[in-house]
């Protein structure tokens, strides 16, 4: 245990780690009990149409009279659970190639680099909309395509380490001892590859933000009348001028959870190597 | 594993024909120079004194260390791991290794003070004055570049005067001096076209050809195999000589250093512990660290009791108070725990650094009785048998109708140099061969070299220990899951008794319970390969194939791991044991077989193939294994070189 513990200490000792932190927790708060805080329901009609901000209403109304800080409250939640669903999703599905393509080598290696490659080719947020076109705007749909849009890359990114961790000896020892391949691919493998992992799942996050809220704003994500900061962006656009707030409150949100995740994973990511090359 | 074997065949195709020929005399012709006396000691060319050098925590790495050296003398720099000796050469060249600074002493070379230049003044020192040989050639030579570039790069940093004529000129001297090919067409050539020796041998024509004052050179040989190391060890003393350079010769290796230097320093925690002419540490050796390093080192010409040190070195601010020996010494006293003895002048230019001078050897070399005679033949059948086995690498053959027989409670080195096919072999009956194939018979039944393909029975009775230690375990495992891990796989008890297993294991390799809940990277190299012997140990093993499981840790550590083995080995587990130090065959075989090129070209008992090698190869090399005994007490060597040649 006092490894972990003293490796956490390290990784928490760094200032960007803390940053990043403190700020991913406080969008993922905000968010998540933003909806108990709320004045008023995100569909009521409360207001005129872009309103000004008033003492009622602090960031005013909408493009139909909703109460724009109740929909900042409430908006957050889509965002943070599909973000974080479609990256995890990504990054277990990813590995779980990955490792298999670097454990089992010669054809299953062949063929699922072929088939990554073949995904890769498409750019990300093309393949998210073909597929949502044709499949519907439910959210799991949307989480499902924004991993299948990500795994690629973590299947690149787990086998490129796995490689290398697959002729250590000590993965040599397993397979001597007739160990399952199971255990040999999960317990003495994956340990070896899961920092680089769990940054990159942090850079994914990001990412994930971008593109929810991108799909929400393109019409492809959370269907209105729900409350959705991307959504939120592209239904207050026109009225940008005259109320800027009704724009600027779920940018300001969405752009703070992208650099909190972004910091955390990059600061882990670095404390991280230091760590390791002081072992070494 | 690939890489040694294209190594291998590298080192055949260039290292045979004229080169070989050439420095294969130089070695012979060596060895009888070796015994006419030095010219005395002219004035200092390298001068040390109370050098300091401190981590940036403020530990000290090396400290008081002084010491001179004359021109054309060449000083043997010896400890372990840790001893601080690397980083004493490299300071020699004004250098320290980041985050370490010299903090106190003077470091003088022909009458400059290095430690008073400039970065741009050390510059023009380093390379014209001090020259430095570094450890691996394969890491050092860039591989994108030819040698000759690597050659013209020195002569354009440091003399610029000269012309592209006169460079190739003067490279093609230094190549015919250092013993390489002197060919336009050689300097053509990538690094990885040329044999290991070679390699080396470009780095000493790097390090010569500036004519340096003062060479430093730090393992230059350990990179290499035994024949090629007696090489390029003579092309050292020549040069040395023939130049009047003086030289620092940095090992850990005393078998080796006895071969080349006329005067050794033995490190200790950073200190010097015994400063002496050759002769002198290796008959009287004074310091009780000294003895337990001599007494500790396998010879390939007697089977020794080998006697390990206890405990391990401290590493830099975890030194002791007092003498930093006193712990793993016999004679310590609470003297030596609180007072740091001073380096005391002995006779005939022996210095020691001990309160217990007086108090006798502290470790005493032993001769042991010799091998075990193999059983005779009548005994039943063999436990394992290797009818023969042949292994591929690509399109290359490099195991030829391999065969040997290992009776049970036996234990039989395979001895050859890298490319010899002797890790694949061992590989193999592992079940680790994949690309071998051949009929094996274990009990009797047929062994498949594939691990899988075997039953679990089969499986937890052969077991195989890595060379490496610091790759065979898995860094984020516990030892405890190490081992509790193989036994629930093999018998399938619950956590507890397994538990309790993994205990009584720790107990049988010497490692303290407690270490059951650290991870690898907490445990020092020795301890390491513990582990590695206990988890196949935990397994219930009826052989082990060990796969030069020493070969990367220091000398007084392989000997508490081969005694662990020998008893291990008398508790009636039969042992394969793959390596390349003859001292170690001895020290721990009962019969051996040696592999060329992939073929058995000589098996026996252990003491009639080393004694009386049949074969040429075998022959060739007994006697390039370096050895502390006395070449006196050793069979002449131009006696054995006529009986083999006709």
């Amino acid at each position: 245990m006092s490894a972990h513990v003293s490796s956490l200490r390290a990784v928490l000792s760094a200032r960007q780690v803390r940053f990043g932190l403190v700020l991913t927790l406080a969008v993922v708060g905000f968010a998540l009990f933003g909806p108990l805080f709320a004045p008023h329901a995100p569909t009521d009609l409360v207001g005129i149409t872009y309103g000004r901000p008033t003492a009622g209403a602090p960031l005013g109304y909408d493009y139909i009279g909703h109460d724009v800080w109740s929909r900042v409250l409430a908006g957050g939640v889509s965002v943070v659970w599909m973000s974080l669903a479609s990256a995890a999703i990504a990054l277990a599905a990813g590995t779980a190639l990955g490792l298999l393509a670097a454990f089992a080598r010669r054809r299953v290696d062949q063929a699922i680099v072929w088939f990554t490659d073949v995904f890769m080719a498409f750019p990300d947020l093309i393949l998210v909309l073909l597929i949502v076109s044709m499949l519907g705007r439910d959210h799991w749909i949307i989480v499902l395509t924004v991993a299948v849009a990500f795994a690629p890359g973590v299947v690149r990114l787990s086998r490129g380490i796995a490689l290398g961790v697959v002729n250590q000896e000590f993965v040599e020892a397993a397979e001597m001892m007739g160990y399952p391949r199971s255990r040999i691919l999960f317990r003495e493998i994956l340990p070896s590859i899961l920092t680089p992992l769990l940054v990159h799942l942090g850079i994914m996050l990001t990412w994930a933000v971008g593109m929810l809220s991108g799909l929400a704003f393109l019409g492809y994500g959370v269907a209105p009348p729900a409350a959705d900061w991307g959504l939120m962006i592209n239904e207050n656009r026109a009225g940008l001028l005259i109320q800027p707030a009704a724009v600027f409150g779920p940018v300001l949100l969405i752009a703070l959870f992208a650099l909190g995740t972004n910091l955390l994973a990059e600061g882990v990511g670095r404390v991280t190597s230091r760590i390791e090359e002081r072992r070494s | 594993m690939s890489v040694i074997a294209v190594d291998g065949h590298a080192f055949r195709r260039v290292e045979s024909g004229a080169v070989h020929d050439a420095a294969q005399n130089e070695v012979f012709g060596e060895v009888a120079a070796q015994s006419r006396p030095r010219p005395e000691p002219a004035a200092p060319l390298l001068k040390v004194q109370g050098l300091r050098v401190q981590l940036a925590g403020g530990a000290d790495v090396v400290s008081d260390v002084s010491f001179e050296v004359a021109a054309g003398r060449i000083i043997g720099l010896v400890g372990e791991s840790g001893s601080g000796k690397t980083t004493v050469a490299s300071a020699l060249l004004g250098h320290v290794r980041h985050g370490a600074r010299i903090v106190e002493g003077r470091i003088e070379v022909a009458g400059t003070d290095l430690l008073s230049l400039d970065e741009d003044a050390l510059r023009t020192v380093r390379g014209r004055v001090v020259a430095h040989v570094a450890q691996d050639p394969a890491t050092t030579l860039n591989p994108l570049l030819r040698i000759g570039t690597h050659m013209h790069e020195v002569l354009e940093v440091h003399a610029p005067a000269l012309d592209r004529a006169a460079r190739e000129a003067r490279i093609l001297d230094v190549f015919a001096d250092v013993g390489l090919p002197a060919e336009a067409a050689f300097l053509k050539r990538f690094p990885h076209q040329l044999s290991g020796g070679q390699q080396q041998r470009v780095l000493l024509a790097q390090a010569f050809v500036l004519k340096p004052r003062l060479i430093v050179l730090d393992e230059p040989t350990t990179a290499l195999d035994v024949s090629t190391q007696a090489r390029v060890l003579a092309t050292i003393r020549r040069l040395c000589s023939q130049h009047g350079v003086a030289a620092v010769y940095v090992s850990h290796d005393l078998a080796v250093v006895r071969e080349l230097v006329d005067d050794v320093i033995v490190l200790y925690a950073g200190r010097i512990a015994e400063a002496a002419p050759l002769a002198t540490l290796f008959d009287a050796p004074a310091h009780p660290y000294s003895q337990g390093l001599l007494a500790a080192i396998p010879d390939v010409a007697e089977r020794r009791a080998l006697q390990p040190i206890p405990g391990q070195a401290p590493a830099p601010g975890t030194r002791p108070a007092g003498c930093a020996f006193a712990p793993r010494c016999p004679l310590a006293d609470a003297r030596c725990g609180s007072e740091q003895p001073a380096l005391s002048h002995l006779h005939g230019g022996q210095q020691a650094a001990c309160l217990k001078l007086e108090a006798g050897p502290a470790f005493r070399i032993e001769a042991a009785a010799s091998a075990r005679r193999p059983a005779a033949e009548a005994d039943g059948p063999p436990l394992l048998e290797v009818a023969q086995i042949d292994a591929w690498y690509g399109s290359r053959q490099v195991l030829h109708n391999v065969a040997l027989r290992l009776g049970a409670g036996e234990c039989v080195a395979v001895v050859g140099e890298s490319g010899s096919g002797k890790t694949t072999l061992a590989r193999a009956l592992a079940g680790l061969g994949e690309h071998a194939a051949g009929s094996v018979l274990y009990r009797g039944q047929s062994l498949s070299l594939h691990a899988r393909e075997r039953t679990a029975d089969v499986r937890h009775q052969i077991q195989y220990i890595f060379q490496n230690p610091y790759r065979a375990l898995n860094p984020r495992h516990r030892v405890g899951e190490t081992l509790t891990a193989a036994v629930r796989h093999f018998f399938g008890v619950d956590r507890a008794e397994a538990r309790r297993r993994a205990e009584a294991v720790m107990a049988r390799v010497s490692l303290q319970p407690g270490l059951l809940d650290a991870y690898p990277r907490e445990l020092s190299g020795g301890e390491r390969q513990r582990v590695a012997i206990a988890r196949a140990l935990v397994c219930e093993p009826q052989l082990l194939i060990c796969d030069e499981i020493t070969s990367a840790l220091d000398v007084s550590v392989q000997a508490t791991i081969l005694a662990l083995l020998r008893e291990l080995q008398a508790g009636g587990l039969s042992i394969l044991f793959v390596t390349h130090d003859l001292g170690v065959v001895r020290a721990l075989a009962d019969r051996v077989v040696v592999l060329r090129e992939g073929r058995v070209v000589e098996h026996g008992a252990v003491d009639d193939v080393l004694d009386h090698p049949f074969n040429r190869y075998t022959k060739q090399l007994v006697e390039h294994s370096p050895s502390l005994i006395d070449a006196a007490h050793r069979p002449p060597r131009e006696d054995r070189v006529i009986r083999y040649s006709i």
